[in-house]
């Protein structure tokens, strides 16, 4: 496997003064199935677009197996696109859809009728080889536009929100199912959405855009237990933030102020110096725990009282007061549902391993 | 609400009337069986259409107008359609003015347009014709097919262009696989309207045309004759109905490919 399959190497792309794109460099691998996630106009489908070649780096080189591509028109570079809108052409039918991409291959009508035949029953569009764009609900068109990019066997096959037009039961299906397609063809794919569940549960690795700067780039687990910055902790899931200041270091731990619950030690993974007084600490709604008694064999359990809940089934989200801390916290819990606790009045459990040190910056 | 339904319902009568009953007058005179275009009317009759059909000057304008109707539609188009692909695909410095410039003969009276086109084509040493008269034709309907086409290739999606060269075309095929099929309806609504009001033109025929008539300038040159009149009358109603149709079908083309568009949107 190609580490470097592509490569980006210090792209921005600016439009007059809004740089979309700043100073970004990426590795993919090959084989991958990687993402870019981030809020509306953070420069996802920018960063997309450019791998393309449907815009140009204002700055910066762009390699896709060894070449450098940075030049070269869409129609040039070893990539496909499956666009958020799907672009199926609408007048013509669903194989002449996929066949257009073939025309400019040189191969041989056999070759060109087996690889559609093999394209079409891949995303079980068989049966719909003459129905035309509006005859095709949201997930056909998407398998059309799908067939159509994969159809040409290219290196890297760039998807943009490809998913994003679908309900939600369809898209949960096809998240599994572009899922195993990547794993069982094995093109590397570069997959933008702005959903992060979607991104956490799909990809290989994730960057996590903002503002067109990468803020983290790591597997899924790491971006949602160890969380680079505020940006990342708040973006991925949820979590409680609690205001802090460290003091003493000790080794890769540091006694951090919690509130006005006293000095926690606490691992200290980003190595925040002491004496440092804008400090965050994320915790997990699920990662804290809620119970009638008081959990001694926690580090720290809390008089709380809870505020409101509300049920989700699989869970229950509780909004509680703590003493000694300034806000509301949201703890979830699978194990007791909202009728657990009439009174109102719990304990707030906390273990020290689940506090993600961030700085403010 | 009722009555205020009813108000309006007496006025797009009215409104109707008032634009339509006078262009009614012609066809109803065409067939009546006199001279004079006066009440009351005196007899049903093919007569005057009859005549006409005999007359080989009418056939020569006809023939004229059609000509110069092909052409000034189909230069005007292509034109147009590469003016509205700019205007549309690039925002570039000056892009407002030079949209202006383009529409600018719509809005300018066609009178010193003609006077205009006369004193240079003259000065250029030029014989006055039907190229002239062309020239001209081309001039004044490239606002309107540009406007029919900046309206369709406005709500045209650009990703499908995009889409094509993504799949290996490039920008050459890309316009005759994708674009062009897609404008299609657009094109030949842009045709027929430019064919249409090439026809129709009156002052820059009559100024710059020389010694062959097109059609409208023959029906004036006929005016002069009182009794020739109801041949007049009869052609008249003809182009009405023939306008009318070819009117129709353009519109409903428009419509048909934006109707079109609209499903092809998720
Ligand atoms: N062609 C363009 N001209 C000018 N500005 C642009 C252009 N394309 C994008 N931008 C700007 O660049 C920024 C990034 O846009 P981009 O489309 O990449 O965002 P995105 O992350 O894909 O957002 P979304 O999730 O809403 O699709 C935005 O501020 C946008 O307004
Ligand atoms: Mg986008």
């Amino acid at each position: 496997m190609n580490e470097k399959y592509i490569e980006v190497r210090n792209i921005s792309k600016h439009f007059g003064k809004v740089k979309a794109v700043d100073d970004i460099s990426i590795e993919i691998k090959e084989g991958e199935f990687f993402s870019l996630l981030g809020p509306s106009g953070c420069g996802k489908t920018t960063l997309l677009r450019l791998l393309a070649g449907f815009e140009y780096p204002t700055k910066g080189d762009l390699l896709i197996d060894g070449i450098d591509v940075t030049a070269l028109p869409p129609n040039k570079r070893p990539t496909n696109m499956v666009f958020q809108n799907y672009a199926i052409f609408p007048h013509i039918n669903v194989v002449k859809n996929i066949q257009f991409g073939l025309r400019k291959l040189g191969l041989t009508k056999a070759e060109n009728d087996q690889r559609v035949e093999e394209v079409l029953s891949l995303v079980k569009l068989e049966g719909y080889e003459e129905r035309y764009s509006n005859q095709l609900s949201g997930g056909q068109r998407q398998r059309v536009a799908l067939a159509r990019a994969l159809v040409r066997r290219p290196k890297v096959l760039l998807l943009d929100e490809p998913l994003g037009a679908l309900d939600k039961k369809l898209r949960d299906e096809m998240q599994l199912e572009l899922r195993n397609l990547q794993k069982s063809i094995g093109i590397t794919f570069v997959f933008v959405t702005h959903d992060q569940e979607e991104a956490i549960s799909m990809s290989d690795r994730v960057a996590v855009m903002n503002e067109g700067k990468i803020q983290q780039l790591s597997q899924p687990n790491e971006l949602y237990k160890n969380p680079n910055n505020i940006f990342v902790s708040d973006f991925i899931g949820e979590t409680n933030f609690l205001n802090g200041k460290t003091n003493e270091k000790h080794g890769d731990k540091i006694d951090v102020a919690i509130e006005s619950l006293g000095n926690f030690k606490v691992d200290n993974r980003l190595n925040i110096s002491a004496n440092t007084s804008d400090i965050v600490c994320s915790i997990r709604p699920e990662a804290m725990m809620i119970s009638r008694e008081v959990q001694s064999d926690w580090d720290i359990s809390l008089p709380a009282s809870i505020k409101q809940t509300s049920y989700y089934g699989e869970m229950t989200r509780f909004y509680v007061e703590v003493k000694g801390i300034d806000q509301v916290l949201t703890v979830s819990s699978q194990h007791f549902d909202n009728q657990s606790f009439q009174t109102g009045e719990c304990f707030v459990s906390i273990g020290l391993e689940d506090i993600a040190l961030l700085e403010k910056k | 609400m009722e009555q205020k339904n009813n108000s309006l319902l007496v006025y797009t009568i009215f409104y109707f009337l008032f634009l339509y009953i006078p262009v009614l007058f012609l066809p109803l005179f065409s067939f009546n069986d006199s001279n004079y275009m006066s009440f009351p009317l005196s007899g049903f009759t093919f007569r005057h259409y009859e005549d006409m059909w005999s007359k080989t000057p009418v056939f020569r304008a006809l023939w004229v107008s059609v000509k110069v109707g092909v052409i000034a539609s189909v230069v005007s188009t292509v034109i147009a359609l590469m003016a509205a692909k700019a205007f549309t695909k690039y925002k570039f410095i000056g892009s407002r003015v030079s949209y202006a410039a383009v529409l600018l003969p719509f809005l300018i009276p066609e009178i010193i347009l003609a006077v205009s086109l006369i004193v240079i084509w003259l000065s250029l040493g030029f014989k006055l014709g039907l190229v002239p008269v062309t020239i001209g034709h081309i001039l004044f309907c490239t606002p309107f097919c540009m406007l029919i086409l900046v309206s369709r290739i406005e709500g045209f999606d650009s990703s499908l262009e995009e889409a094509s060269r993504d799949l290996g075309e490039n920008a050459w095929g890309t316009f005759w696989k994708v674009s062009f099929p897609l404008y299609l309806p657009g094109i030949i609504a842009s045709l027929l309207l430019g064919f249409i009001i090439s026809f129709d033109e009156f002052i820059l025929a009559f100024f710059l045309s020389g010694s062959d008539p097109t059609l409208p300038m023959y029906m004036w040159n006929q005016l002069r004759f009182i009794k020739k009149l109801p041949h007049v009358l009869a052609l008249g109603a003809i182009i009405i109905v023939a306008t009318t149709f070819v009117v129709l079908l353009a519109y409903w083309l428009m419509n048909l490919g934006q109707a079109k568009e609209k499903d092809f949107k998720i």
